[in-house]
Parts: C-alpha cells; structure tokens; sequence
C-alpha cells in the first residue's frame, strides 16, 4: 500500500520533469485514491495510480462466513451500488444451487437493480460537474439522489447498506404504498434529466473542458479491461444485461447508449443516456410487476417469514438450521457477471459442498477501469487528470475491497 | 431448473469450438475440461498458456479479445496447490470462457498475460500480493493491497483468517 512507498524526491540541480503527488486525500480522487504524477511542467509524462488505501480483505472474510452471511458484506465493496452487489453475489449462488426464482422476486430484483443504478448515476454526475465547476447540478443531483435513498430505507430499513437481496429472492414484500411512490419518482425524474442537461449538455465551459480529452481507442479499452459506459463510449456495444441476461433482463425493452467519440464528453453522454434507459426499464418493471411470492419456495435456504414461525413447526425448525448451520451448496463453481453501474461486476464463487463458500473473488469494474487512466492522460495537462477520473466513474472501496 | 451432472470428458466436449481449437493447435497443453453449470471450463499446462490465449484470440470463428477476470483459487494442502482462473469474453460473440493453470506451491511461476492484455497488470499483481504467485515478464511486479513491508500472502488457505497475532 501507499504510505511505504516514498514520494521520488527532485533534484534541483537538473533539468529534469517533477514527480507531483494527487491524493490520497485530494477531493476530486472520489475516495481514497492517489497518483504519482510524473510532469514536464504542466505535461503528465507519466501517471502511477497507487490504490489499496481502503482494503480490508472482505474475500477472505468471506471464506470464514456462512453463504447467507456474505451478502451484507456485497454492500460494502461499491457503497453506490449495494444492490447490484447483492444480486452478483446471489445469482451466483442459485446458480450453484440451480434455484429458480419466481417472477415477481426477479421484476422486484430489476426494478430495484434500476434505482440503483439511478443513484449511482446521480452521484457521479453531481460529483463529475463539481469537479469540472459545475456547482448547481450537484445539489440537483443529490436531491433526487435522496428520494432514491428514502425509497431504499422504506423497502430495506436502510439507505445505503440495503442487503435486500437474498439468496432466493428478496428479503422481504416492499410495503403498502411503496409501489405508488416509486411510480410518483419515475414520472417526474425524465424532467429531472432535462434540468440537468440544460445546465451541462450545451454549456460552452463544460463541453470545453470534456470535448476531445483523455481519449481512448476502442482497441485500447477492450485490452485495458475497460467495461461499462467507459467501454461503450469508445464504440463497444457490450451490455450484460442485453448480451447475457440475467435475473429476467431479457422481457425488457431498452436500448444501449454508445458512441464512438471515446473522450470524457462522449462518456457523460452515454451516461446521460442510460439515466433515461434506467428510467424506462424501471417502470416497465413496475407496469408489468407479476403478482405471486418473490422468494424461491426452498425451505432449507430461504428464510421462512415471521408468521410462519410462530405458527408451524418445520418452519421454526428450518429457520434454526439456517441460521446455526447454514445450507450446504453443492461443489462446483460459478462466475456471475452483470452489468454494474461501472461496468462488468463478477462474483466468481467456488463451493467445495460446505455451508461456507470456499472462495469469493469479486471482480471489480472501478479495479479494472482504472488502468485506462494511463492511456487517457498522458501527454495531457494536469487539469483534464480530474476530468478524466470523473469519467471513469470508480468507486475505491469496489476498487481494494 | 435441476442441476444437471457435469461433463468432465474431454472427448465429450470436443466438438466445442474452444476445446477444438486448442486441441489443434496445443494437443498435449490440454490436461482436463469441464462444463458444469453452462459454463465451460479448460485446464491448460502453464508452458503453453501464453499461446493458447493467443490462440483464443486471434481464432476468427471465436475471438475471445477481453481478459474479464483473472484470480487464483488456493487449494492447500493438496498438490498442486493453486488454480489460476482467467476468464476471457469475447466482445464479438458475448461469450465467456474459463481457462485454468494449475501450480505447485513450491514452483508457483506463469507467464504475465500482459504482453496480450495489458489490462492484466493489476489483477496478476493482486494474486502476487495475496496468493504469492509469481508472473513472469510482468512490467512491475509489486504489491498492490497490502503495505510493500507486509510478510506473507493473506489469502492462502494457511494464512489465518484474523492474521497473526
């Protein structure tokens, strides 16, 4: 990690470029990142990310947890997208299980998966003007960021560490009225977009500063690892959830937003554009909402509800099971990708036909995405460093988890 | 949807266009394969692994561009003891591939994929960090989680869960 490797000092008596340290505290890093900038005065010769300030080995704590027990620690890698964490991490184990989960638990899934991404969105739009000097949209941002997060507390009891997902299905029927509310967000948030188009899309000194900077190549993205909107805004129409869907994506209409321009405003567009798929998905997820149980009818891995417990007796029997011994999953392996807010979000899974998964690896897109930051920046000023990690969109603790 | 049993003969999945591939061009790199779970997996030697990507890669008919994922699986004590995974996808046909390299613990060495991908940096240099696998040819071999004065590899089997003490 950081702290032990030494800043390169210069030398004064030679003519020579200047090491310049960014972070780990810098506020436009988004967390805990820092660079070493190489510079030939304002020129970046060479840029050196150095991450692992936030790693706190959640694989291997994972190893020491029953399969249920893993999923609260899914929020806690990317805290903008708890909910896609979640439901990488449980498609991988039904799909080790071979469980099938009931239609509405997989509309409720998408619909959520959705608002999720909305808030994800909303953050590093707010976050991505800012740095650019866009002051207002981070308020806007952020105010429709928070009806969202209530919407969020009301299904899941929590604003951003939901864990709501389960391993076989949801873990509880979102309540009275919820459904109203979210119909009520969804309607208006198109006008929400516009608002914040008005202020960014045309405005000369944001496009200015966006326009042509930290270009890259289609080839060049695909060899990085690159995924998600930094990947399709260089002209690759990959979406996982088109290409391989997962959790009912393929009865949903939508479109995928690419452009083949592979600079900063070609990314903020694309991501504009997803912000209204997002919206259109989420509320065919809601009209077409079937009705029925949204947990898999699994006794011996799903949670019973309350009232069953204090009614009937297997039920209170397998609800101590489960939660003393957890459930076996047979021995095998998976890797789950979907399609994260960031990029492509991995869960590689190995069971070894215990309770406790024998390996997680979380394949991170924020992990990843961050090596174009090279290809993007050098040879550029200092200033477009800023708006080039805005671009990419990474989050650290998905980054070191 | 019931689990159906795993294929693990390689005869059996040999008119897989990926198995057929390296089958043609690596015949004896090609210890084992799998398809389990819709997914299929292929166990190649190490000496050849470098070769097969490219040969994923640059196969028209399957054009597996994208490394996706790259980590190991430690299985101590047993021998060999770890399990390389890279999974590669193919932004062309949207598919997925796994390929695996199994190691010994006292010899744990492979080729860096990054000449092929350089995007493989950062994950070869996470399982150097936690696993102690070593990439040979890497740019920069350093370690990326933990503090560079960290002894051990925290996520081998024998490394405890709460550290040492």
């Amino acid at each position: 990690m950081a702290h032990m490797t030494p800043t390169p000092v210069l030398d004064p008596s030679q003519d020579q470029t200047m090491v310049l340290n960014m972070g780990p505290q810098h506020p436009s890093t988004h967390g805990v990142l820092r660079l070493l900038l190489e510079v030939d005065g304002e020129t970046i010769v060479r840029i050196m990310p150095d991450i692992g300030y936030l790693h706190t080995g959640i694989e291997k704590t994972c190893e020491a947890k029953f399969y249920q027990q893993v999923v609260p620690m899914t929020d806690r890698i990317d805290y903008l997208c708890p909910m896609t964490n979640n439901l990488a991490y449980c498609l991988a184990v039904e799909k080790l299980l071979g469980m099938e989960i009931p239609p509405r638990g997989q509309w409720l899934r998408v619909l959520l998966n959705e608002l999720t991404r909305i808030n994800s969105h909303l953050v590093w739009l707010g976050t991505h003007a800012m740095d650019i000097g866009a002051m207002t949209v981070f308020l806007y941002c952020f105010r429709e960021r928070e009806d969202v997060l209530r919407l969020f507390e009301a299904v899941a009891g929590q604003r951003m560490m939901t864990s709501y997902f389960r391993i076989g299905g949801v873990s509880m029927e979102p309540p009275l009225g919820w459904f109203d509310r979210v119909k009520n967000f969804l309607t208006r948030f198109p006008g929400n977009i516009d608002e914040y188009e008005n202020l960014l899309t045309n405005n000369p000194i944001f496009v200015n500063r966006l326009k042509d900077v930290a270009y890259i190549s289609a080839e060049d993205a695909i060899g990085l690892c690159a995924t998600g909107p930094t990947l399709r805004a260089s002209g690759v129409d990959v979406d996982l959830r088109r290409d391989q869907p997962y959790t009912g994506y393929e009865n949903f209409k939508f479109n995928v937003p690419t452009s083949t321009k592979g600079d900063v405003y070609a990314r903020y567009m694309v991501r504009v554009a997803e912000l209204r798929e997002s919206q259109k998905i989420a509320m065919q997820a809601l009209e077409g909402m079937p009705e029925g149980p949204s947990k898999a009818d699994a006794p011996k891995v799903v949670l019973p509800d309350r009232e069953k417990m204090k009614t009937q007796m297997e039920a209170l029997i397998y609800h101590f099971k489960i939660v003393t011994e957890g459930f076996v999953v047979p021995e095998g392996e998976v890797y789950m990708p979907i399609e994260s807010p960031r990029g492509e979000m991995g869960y590689y899974v190995v069971s070894d036909g215990t309770a406790k998964p024998y390996r997680v690896h979380m394949r991170s897109p924020s992990f990843a995405n961050l090596q174009t930051l090279r290809k993007m920046c050098e040879g550029r000023l200092i200033a477009d460093v800023v708006a080039a990690i805005g671009s990419i969109d990474i989050v650290l603790g998905d980054c070191d988890r | 949807m019931a689990l159906e049993p795993a294929i693990t003969d390689v005869e059996q999945l040999k008119d897989r266009p990926e198995v057929a591939a390296l089958l043609a061009n690596h015949g004896t790199a090609v210890s084992a394969a799998k398809f389990d779970r819709n997914e299929l997996t292929i166990w190649v030697d190490r000496i050849a692994l470098r070769q097969a990507c490219q040969t994923l890669k640059s196969d028209p008919k399957l054009q597996y561009n994208a490394l996706a994922d790259l980590t190991c699986v430690d299985f101590y004590p047993r021998e060999p003891r770890f399990e390389v995974v890279y999974q590669l996808f193919s932004t062309v046909t949207k598919k997925y591939l796994r390929l695996k390299v199994r190691l010994s613990g006292d010899d744990a060495n492979i080729d860096s994929l990054t000449p092929i991908w350089p995007g493989a940096n950062f994950f070869e240099r996470e399982v150097f960090d936690l696993f102690g696998v070593r990439f040979d040819e890497h740019p920069n071999l350093t370690r990326i989680m933990m503090p560079n004065d960290w002894e051990g590899h925290p996520l081998r089997k024998d490394y405890p869960v709460e550290g040492y003490r």
